[in-house]
């Protein structure tokens, strides 16, 4: 088995003339966390949607578990086990907690193609199950979503993916939109993944949060990878000169 | 098994705040209606609109304007319950109306006997191998147009992204075109009897409720339920989450699709003959009780039990107007009116949902 979860080799996207990304390699020991950093428009969210196959990479390659992999789409990269959190959020208003944590996944009582009877206890059980472990706290999980804070959705969303990650984890930018107490939640949950061992790419423009988090910080500028460095061996200046471009063209 | 004190930031949940259902506030509002048609009819004409108020007939409810309420609400009903699915997961369907105009031609054309009182039938479509036909053939050759139909309109809807109102227009406007063609605009008549039981008496009621419960049923048990209120609720989001969107929405589709046909095959039993301009208007009466039963244009809210609530609502309103004796181009009007008001309705809804957040 190779070291690494996820590799990828020269990995470039093009929009029309456009190079959003250039020759990226980047490499994802298991157990690993990574973070994702560098300024709007880097290319972060574009190398994120490469992996993810929300989009289909103009060249190079992607290694995912050991093998060459070309997703179809996202879906085939979940099913892969690659669970993603997206920056908007992919969440189901009118459904309650454990329907959304299921979509697509549902456990039936008794299938039957279309009409396949839900099985809602065991979903509900699982669901609390999964709260549990990740440490979320919803007051009432039979409501709709709809009416619950933006912070408690995000905890869904990634609740979700917590509870059924699998190989790898990627949150682009988790937090943008939480509040201090929320914001800290989440981050409890990406500490249990560290405790269980699953890897992550954490997309994110908080440095603090950042090198809290995580092993190892790859910068982004200008579509390329610019930087790739341990916590210790960094700071948040050295970081921030990356991103700006007063430090740069180590190759990697 | 949630505590009630768990918060999260501060929030706190207070179970007894939880929001009262949907339907219960449209059962509330059919009470209401009702209440003021029988205060205003012992008012203006000193008589019930609910109650029995003759001496010759027994019984304390005037069920004579109960059933006639009933009965008229359950045809349009069955089509209703395949529009709440259609407007559920987003869409719209606008070619019921015509779909049973067009299912009524061709399964009527099925459903024929070869002698009317000893003479051949006057109004025969085909030869002497399409009469007397066992009772199933008309039933699934009806179905099959729905199908057919719904199939068109959930393949224009889900694979060319055109939006629903366009593609279902499109059928509305052929498929009362097709009815016309099928017979060259003449009826069809005199069924076999076998045929004309299925809307013989309170039968469409039995239909309309057994339909009803079921597709209550399936839209709160099963996985097709729940897609439809994801789809419904957030299209990308349900797609994200390895759902065949394209395929379930055809499927919604071809479900109201049948469901028309149902109800055309219901109506011209009833009628005992098939008209080309048979159901017109029907389709926005069916989308009207599902708004006026709090479906919500945006999809992924509303449920059967409140379509069913405003149905009643909605054959109440029309009923009402009769026993007060309102002119027929009033009631047109007035439909209208409660249609725009029930989505106007349905904006607020959202509106305060939206603030409380």
């Amino acid at each position: 088995m190779s070291d690494f979860i996820l590799e990828t080799r020269g990995l470039t996207k093009r929009y029309g003339g456009v190079h959003a990304l250039e020759d990226a390699n980047f490499t994802l020991r298991h157990g690993e966390h990574v973070a994702v950093v560098g300024d709007n428009g880097a290319g972060k969210s574009t190398f994120v949607r490469q992996i993810t196959a929300v989009e289909q990479r103009s060249a190079g390659e992607v290694i995912f578990d050991g093998a060459p992999v070309n997703f179809a789409g996202p879906l085939q990269a979940r099913e892969s086990g690659i669970e993603t959190v997206f920056q908007t959020l992919a969440l189901a208003d009118d459904l309650d907690v454990p329907s959304n944590l299921f979509l697509g996944r549902e456990l039936f009582k008794f299938k039957l193609g279309p009409f396949s009877i839900l099985d809602r206890k065991t979903m509900r059980e699982k669901t609390m199950e999964a709260l549990k472990t990740t440490a979320v706290k919803i007051p009432n999980v039979d409501n709709p979503i709809r009416n619950m804070s933006g912070g408690q959705r995000q905890c869904v969303s990634i609740a979700r993916t917590a509870a059924f990650a699998s190989k790898l984890v990627i949150m682009d930018e988790p937090t943008a939109a939480l509040g201090v107490q929320e914001t800290a939640q989440v981050e409890n949950i990406i500490r249990g993944l560290k405790d269980r061992g699953v890897p992550l790419i954490l997309v994110s423009h908080n440095l603090r949060q950042v090198f809290d988090l995580v092993d190892r910080i790859v910068v982004f500028r200008r579509g390329r990878i610019v930087a790739s460095l341990r916590k210790d061996e960094t700071d948040g200046n050295d970081i921030v000169s990356y991103i700006t471009g007063v430090k740069g063209g180590v190759e990697v | 098994m949630a505590e009630p004190n768990h918060g999260l930031g501060g929030l706190k949940y207070d179970p007894s705040k939880k929001a009262r259902p949907q339907e219960l506030n449209v059962f509330v509002a059919l009470l209401i209606i009702v209440a003021a048609f029988e205060i205003l009819g012992r008012l203006i004409l000193g008589d019930s609109f609910l109650f029995n108020t003759r001496d010759n007939v027994e019984g304390l409810f005037n069920t004579q304007r109960l059933s006639i309420i009933i009965l008229q609400v359950a045809t349009v009903g069955i089509i209703a319950i395949g529009v709440t699915q259609v407007i559920i997961t987003g869409g719209i369907d606008l070619s019921s109306g015509s779909v049973v105009g067009a299912t009524a031609m061709v399964a009527m054309s099925f459903a024929q006997t070869a002698l009317v009182n000893g003479n051949p039938n006057p109004k025969a479509i085909f030869g002497d191998w399409a009469m007397d036909l066992p009772i199933l053939v008309p039933i699934l050759i009806g179905l099959g147009c729905g199908l057919i139909a719904g199939l068109i309109n959930g393949a224009l809807v889900a694979y060319t992204k055109i939006p629903p109102f366009i593609a279902t227009l499109g059928m509305m406007v052929s498929a009362r075109g097709f009815a016309r063609w099928w017979s060259t605009g003449n009826p069809i008549s005199f069924p076999t009897e076998s045929y004309n039981a299925i809307g013989s008496g309170m039968r469409p009621v039995f239909v309309f409720i057994a339909l009803a419960v079921l597709f209550h049923l399936i839209m709160t048990y099963t996985k097709y339920g729940k897609h439809s209120y994801a789809i419904g609720s957030n299209e990308q989001a349900t797609r994200m989450s390895g759902i065949n969107v394209d395929r379930h929405k055809v499927l919604v589709y071809v479900i109201a699709g049948m469901l028309a046909s149902v109800a055309a095959i219901v109506v011209s039993s009833k009628g005992q003959t098939a008209q080309a301009n048979m159901g017109v208007m029907y389709e926005l009466d069916a989308i009207a009780m599902a708004v006026i039963g709090g479906i919500s244009l945006q999809g992924g809210r509303g449920s059967i039990i409140g379509t069913v609530i405003g149905a009643l609502i909605f054959g109440v309103i029309i009923s009402g107007f009769t026993f007060l004796k309102l002119d027929a181009y009033y009631q047109e009007m007035v439909k209208g009116a409660i249609i725009v008001g029930a989505v106007v309705l349905d904006q607020w809804r959202q509106k305060s949902r939206g603030a409380r957040v």
